[in-house]
């Protein structure tokens, strides 16, 4: 990246000299140095870990050679055929992780997506109180994230959890007090927690997005006579898809690689309904040992996150210049 | 901590990768003296409370000092982290310099080669191998290999239950598995929210013992001579069963049990009278008294074998060992160390506080003042346990037949039922997951 001269800046029309001729721009090592920290940071964090761990995939590192890492034998692709071995209990719970996680992911970006917009919307217009709405709805995005989850943990308990307390108790809604952290409900719980998590994120972002629609154009639709509905469908959400397109990719990756929700809500007894993929892979790696096929199922989960964003970045592009055309 | 913030698009690659990238290679074992005059030690979690075991283990860590000019830097680190915490340290050889270890992954953590051989020079410095009860020696290495790492503290199953409940019902402590049934029955009322026994039926490190111990009591073993998982074994799939049955077939067991993931729930549970047995190891003690049961209160006895069973087994050989790390900056102070911490003297001062039993051939028990009860638990460990597989898959046993037990105690928690073959499919997949 190179710094030009800004259009605005040319010689005004009505000067009377001519004009100069057009400089190309000066080459400059300012940039690069204000760019080289992050680059550095970059390659030491993200690019030399993640070419480490694709290495790894590729080698035999077992609790026989983690102390001599650099030695493990070559296996080729047998750690990549052990992680996708339906026939085995490795490949088979990652297939039912990676659909748990599919699952979870549908919903927690549908329900945050849902509610953010819901609340970002019944909050555009000025009335009292709306700041004290607005701190609320971001509190859960503030907390810390473990004394957040580790609260919802002390909720969801069966026999001292409030949560139980209330629907069992208070408002009788079952006979028999439900297990929320354990069997199939372990799903629901996971989902409830993260989408209490992310909302305030999507709410966010669509309060941002709302400013920036100008106010002739409600004007103008409540004058044809426009439902609050039609408004939303005609004005409010054409006018956030750039904010929409950004904003469900992201959450789309963050959810889908959700590690501490789930590690925090359920500690290492992982039941079969919360085992989302990030976690799974680390109990495949830390727990068994095996780093290298630890590192096979990541790479196989990048892979699946790459395709995904590149298809979804396509397709949003495709439909965006179309709608242009 | 750094594994714990998977937020990349690679988590784990990222992750282990910058773990290990960060440190390098390990060099060869051995360890050094680079650092004579200073010592890091990781304690593991013995008494009631992390800051417990800093009060109890500083004045003996300041004699120590007194005696060499050492200086030790104690962590005491509890023990849902303890595994992970010592993995990091052999992968990047940055741990300290001697630590516990629980003693079941004595083989596991040996086969990583992070640990200081202990051989003849080794043992020499250590007092000798004779000094060690051998079957709790015997959990430092695999057959006929150089251990590294000592026993430091025994422990052993017993049986606790509430005295005042058996006499209020006219029951005996039970000597079978099926007394143990009835007793457990007749004491259950689910209405008041009481229960014969408290479970840790959430918590893998526990269940695997009970997997190990019911089958060892029905003559099966979980490894074949060669080395190979054997969960499958019909004396295992019927141990665990049995196990499991106490929630889904006699219901003495609340199944909010199948949430406690660690066992000091089930002590709670017991201590607050809401169950009137608990299966625990003898460390309890400080524990339950702590939770306000006073020492009359409660008794021990052995867990129970089934009448007909083929072996009076009663507990795994439980404890913990002590370990240096093979990167030690100071291999000789490391060794003193571990003379030190397991000398007599040593012994008796720490055995009263972590309530544990010697693990010195000629040590006496001073974890109770009650002698039947200090007899009971050093006649079970001496006599009536048995050593968890001593193979490198020790840990992947413990993690993979804990999880299902975890899981199928679960299903019956929530109203589902276990039948005999989704034990076995569980110990097949379990045993299958094993890269032995």
């Amino acid at each position: 990246m190179t710094l030009s001269t800004r259009p605005g800046t040319a010689a005004p029309a009505s000067r009377p000299d001519p004009p100069a001729p057009r400089r190309r721009p000066r080459r400059t090592w300012f940039p690069y140095l204000i760019l080289l920290p992050a680059v550095v940071l970059e390659v030491l964090i993200h690019i030399i870990p993640m070419v480490t761990g694709f290495w790894m995939s590729f080698v035999e590192l077992t609790k026989f050679f983690i102390r001599r890492w650099t030695e493990a034998p070559f296996a080729g692709l047998e750690n990549y055929r052990i992680a996708v071995d339906l026939n085995t209990p490795v490949g088979q719970e990652l297939l039912s992780s990676f659909l748990v996680t599919l699952g979870f992911t549908i919903l927690v970006v549908g329900l945050s997506w849902g509610l953010g917009m819901a609340a970002a919307v019944a909050l555009q217009r000025p009335f009292r109180g709306r700041g004290v709405f607005r701190t609320l709805f971001l509190i859960p995005y503030a907390l810390p994230l473990y004394a957040a989850v580790i609260t919802w943990n002390f909720l969801l308990q069966r026999d001292t959890g409030v949560i139980n307390h209330i629907l069992v108790e208070q408002l009788g809604l079952f006979e028999d007090a439900p297990f929320w952290l354990i069997g199939d409900n372990a799903f629901i719980s996971v989902v409830v927690v993260a989408v209490w998590r992310m909302w305030p994120f999507a709410f966010l972002m669509f309060m941002a997005g709302l400013q920036s629609i100008p106010g002739e154009l409600y004007e103008a639709s409540a004058m044809d006579g426009a439902t609050p509905l039609r408004q939303w469908r005609a004005v409010t959400l054409p006018m956030l898809a750039p904010v929409n397109q950004t904003m469900l990719l992201v959450m789309f990756l963050w959810v889908f690689n959700d590690f501490n929700t789930p590690y925090i809500l359920f500690g290492t007894a992982q039941p079969p309904a919360g085992d989302l993929i990030s976690f799974h892979i680390y109990n495949a790696s830390f727990l068994s040992w095996d780093f290298g096929v630890g590192s096979a199922m990541s790479v196989l989960l990048l892979l699946f996150l790459l395709v995904v964003s590149l298809l979804y970045l396509y397709f949003t592009q495709w439909r965006k210049e179309s709608s242009h055309a | 901590m750094r594994r714990r913030t998977l937020l990349s698009a690679a988590p784990l690659a990222a992750v282990t990768a910058a773990g290990l990238a960060a440190c390098g290679s390990g060099s060869g074992g051995g360890g050094s003296n680079d650092s004579p005059d200073s010592l890091t030690y990781w304690a593991s979690n013995q008494g009631t409370s992390l800051e417990n075991d800093k009060e109890v283990l500083t004045p003996v860590l300041e004699k120590f000092t007194e005696e060499t000019g050492i200086e030790v830097s104690l962590e005491v680190i509890g023990w849902s982290d303890l595994q992970t915490r010592i993995q990091t340290a052999i992968t990047s050889g940055q741990g300290p310099d001697v630590l516990n270890i629980g003693n079941t992954w004595g083989v596991s953590l040996q086969a990583t080669g992070g640990l200081l051989e202990l051989g003849d020079a080794e043992f020499e410095a250590l007092g000798g191998r004779d000094r060690y009860v051998p079957a709790a020696l015997a959990t430092g290495g695999a057959v006929d290999t150089d251990p590294t790492s000592i026993p430091l503290y025994g422990l052993a199953y017993g049986m606790y239950y509430n005295v005042q409940m058996f006499e209020d019902a006219g029951i005996e402590p039970p000597t079978t598995w099926e007394e143990m049934v009835e007793a457990a029955k007749a004491l259950t009322d689910p209405d008041k929210d009481v229960y014969g026994m408290s479970l840790a039926a959430g918590s893998y490190t526990e269940n695997n013992h009970f997997a190990f111990i019911n089958a060892t009591q029905n003559g099966a073993s979980l490894n074949s001579p060669d080395g190979k998982p054997t969960f499958t074994e019909d004396g295992v799939v019927d141990g665990i069963l049995r196990y499991l049955d106490l929630m889904q077939e006699h219901k003495v067991v609340n199944p909010s049990n199948a949430q406690f993931d660690n066992g000091t729930k089930s002590v709670t549970a017991f201590a607050n009278k809401q169950a009137a047995m608990i299966i625990n190891q003898n460390n309890a003690n400080a524990t339950i008294e702590s939770q306000g049961m006073t020492p009359e209160e409660f008794k021990a006895v052995p867990f129970p074998a089934p009448a007909d069973a083929v072996d009076d087994c009663a507990s795994h050989l439980a404890g913990i060992n002590l370990a240096a790390m093979a990167d030690t900056d100071n291999r000789d102070g490391a060794l003193a160390f571990m003379k030190f911490m397991t000398s007599p003297e040593t012994q008796a001062e720490l055995g009263k506080p972590f309530a544990s039993l010697p693990v010195l051939v000629d040590g006496e028990p001073t974890f109770t003042d009650d002698t039947e009860q200090a007899e009971m638990f050093m006649e079970i460990y001496a006599e009536r346990s048995a050593p968890l597989p001593l193979v490198p898959w020790e840990d992947q046993f413990e993690t993979t037949v804990g999880q299902a037990m975890n899981s199928m105690f679960a299903k019956i928690a929530t109203g589902g039922t276990v039948t005999r073959e989704d034990v076995v499919t569980a110990m097949q997949t379990a045993q299958d997951s094993i890269r032995a």
